[in-house]
């Protein structure tokens, strides 16, 4: 077991990768080497240099600072809109799978009909409705990603409610919502948590698509999204801002699926 | 034939359901659009004949009935902002859109099959795994961040195009098409990744299977097996997955364009909901979930035509 773990060498390097950018973003809550907002002026495209580990921006703020505050905001945007989805995919995807009916029919057409539709242009639809703002691209995302969510989840319980357990189960006199929540639900886990880890890179790329279009999140917070889309007016005169930023969101995001193939590799082998 | 009627039908439900959302969204949305266009100091008795003028004192399902009906016959309805007619608008720039899809599409076809048969055929070779290496990072950049190194690396380092130089097609469509390129590309990139990644699987998972066995041991050679056996199944997994990420790649048009300065949809899309410019928005948002739900019909039909053991349900 621990030889398996150890020969998976995605999911070590992608898990030691994940672990330091979560230890990022949570030092970042107590600590960055400067304020991430205060602007000042003889700083102002402050090269590469001990002092700015990544540089300043044009209002000579610490990119390194903001990268920082931007990668705890990203990451938190991820998991708040991993959870939304997941609540009522749950609910969804279980209900409809168990059930089966009318109801899983209706929603289901319902679910093909989301899932259609670029998602991005969905949260982007939602985001106009609800405003710009950290808090309502988390929701407006979490509402887009629970069809897919949902879709999932259903599947994994069609498959499960035929099996021989929980028919037993079922003999046994258990009622449908226990089997729902204590027999069926621990055993679809495996599946959700890959789910889970695919679609945080896609909160990732959707919350920096959204930011990048001037509607995610709002300064003075900014994620990492948000500096990637600053740094496009300088790409010409300051090409590193953009490298630097980007290049560190791109590290975020293989991080996260290295991790998640490994971890799909190990329960699979 | 039943079967395509069947999906039609599907099809035409998804678009009247999506636009009955996107139209609830906007209807519900605080702020009054007559007061909008008539600025804060206008008197109530003005606000009113304006609402009165835009049928927005009618109920909600009448109005989407109108809206809908008007859609159909090719009214798009007013452009609150700029009091031009929505389909004029959203005309010129329907086109830059979409050959920025189908040239995006492609590109992918183009990069993705040929490599990713040479890498499954040299499978644990030095190249195959470069290439599956190079393919991880690819899949995590966003395509609008792709879009920013091709301008630095295309247009600054290279001198290959003028970043913002966009030609419109009416004016040249040679020049056109060559600016449109390099968008293409950013988009097909992360994209291309994926294909690859998929097609791989999907012919490793057939190679393994009996019929390759047996059409082996009737004396058959390796390309003879890969190309007329294996290929044919394995690309049914990966027209799917094509299908599936067209609403993708038009999504990634729509913010790549912003990148380029391209004047197409998605710059009218993004002005139009700083604008609180609603008609526009609607039409915009209808008319792509049109175009990805009749790609998707196409690439179903596609699907069956390849693979005809899929029976109608």
């Amino acid at each position: 077991m621990n030889k398996k773990l150890l020969s998976n060498k995605k999911l070590i390097i992608g898990a030691f990768l994940s672990i330091i950018f979560l230890i990022i973003a949570l030092v970042s809550l107590i600590y960055t080497p400067y304020d991430p907002a205060a602007m000042n002026s003889s700083d102002k495209f402050a090269g590469i240099s001990f002092k700015h580990i990544m540089g300043c921006d044009n209002f000579g703020r610490d990119i390194f600072s903001r990268v920082m505050a931007g990668t705890k905001i990203t990451i938190f945007i991820a998991i708040g809109t991993n959870i939304i989805g997941l609540f009522f995919g749950i609910i969804i995807g279980a209900l409809t799978g168990y059930y089966g009916g009318i109801l899983d029919e209706i929603l289901m057409r319902f679910n093909d009909a989301v899932l259609a539709f670029p998602s991005i242009l969905l949260a982007l639809v939602f985001l106009s409705a609800f405003g710009p703002g950290q808090i309502n691209v988390m929701i407006s995302l979490g509402i887009v990603f629970v069809p897919s969510y949902a879709r999932i989840i259903r599947s994994e319980y069609l498959r499960i409610k035929g099996l021989d357990y929980v028919t037993s189960a079922k003999l046994m006199g258990a009622r449908n919502l226990r089997i729902i929540t204590r027999h069926i639900l621990p055993n679809v886990f495996p599946v959700i948590f890959s789910t889970v880890v695919i679609g945080f890179n896609n909160a990732v790329l959707a919350e920096a698509g959204l930011s990048f279009l001037g509607i995610g999140v709002q300064p003075p917070n900014a994620s990492l999204g948000t500096l990637l889309s600053d740094s496009q007016s300088f790409v010409f005169s300051h090409p590193s801002y953009t490298f630097l930023t980007g290049g560190f969101m791109v590290l975020l995001i293989v991080s996260f699926s290295l991790f998640s193939d490994g971890f799909k590799e190990y329960i699979n082998a | 034939m039943k079967y395509v009627i069947k999906k039609t039908a599907t099809m035409l439900i998804t678009v009247l359901l999506v636009s009955f959302f996107v139209f609830l969204a906007f209807s519900i949305i605080p702020g009054d659009p007559a007061v909008a266009k008539l600025g804060t100091q206008a008197t109530p008795e003005k606000v009113m004949a304006l609402r009165e003028e835009m049928g927005l004192n009618r109920p909600l399902l009448v109005r989407f009935v109108s809206w809908i009906k008007d859609f159909i016959f090719g009214d798009m309805g007013t452009s609150y902002s700029y009091s031009l007619s929505v389909k004029a608008m959203i005309a010129d720039k329907f086109p830059i859109t979409i050959t920025l899809t189908i040239l995006s599409f492609i590109f992918i076809m183009i990069m993705s099959v040929p490599l990713g048969l040479y890498i499954t055929e040299h499978d644990g070779s030095i190249v195959s795994k470069a290439v599956d290496c190079i393919n991880q990072v690819l899949m995590a950049i966003p395509p609008f961040f792709s879009g920013m190194l091709i301008t630095y690396f295309f247009g600054i380092v290279l001198r290959l195009f003028v970043p913002g130089g966009f030609v419109s097609y009416k004016r040249s469509f040679g020049e056109f098409i060559l600016y449109l390129i390099f968008p293409a590309i950013a988009i097909a990139l992360p994209k291309s990744a994926m294909t690859i990644r998929m097609l791989k699987m999907s012919i490793l998972s057939e190679a393994g299977k009996d019929y390759v066995r047996t059409a082996y041991s009737r004396g058959n050679t390796t390309t003879a097996v890969m190309y007329k056996h294996v290929l044919k199944n394995a690309f049914i997994p990966v027209i799917t997955f094509l299908g599936m990420t067209l609403s993708d790649i038009v999504a990634g048009s729509l913010i790549v364009e912003q990148v380029f300065s391209i004047p197409g949809l998605g710059r009218l899309l993004v002005t139009s909901i700083s604008n609180r410019d609603y008609p526009v928005v609607q039409a915009i948002i209808v008319l792509i979930v049109v175009i990805v739900v009749v790609i998707n019909l196409l690439v179903d039909v596609l699907y069956r035509v390849i693979d005809p053991r899929i029976e109608d349900e």
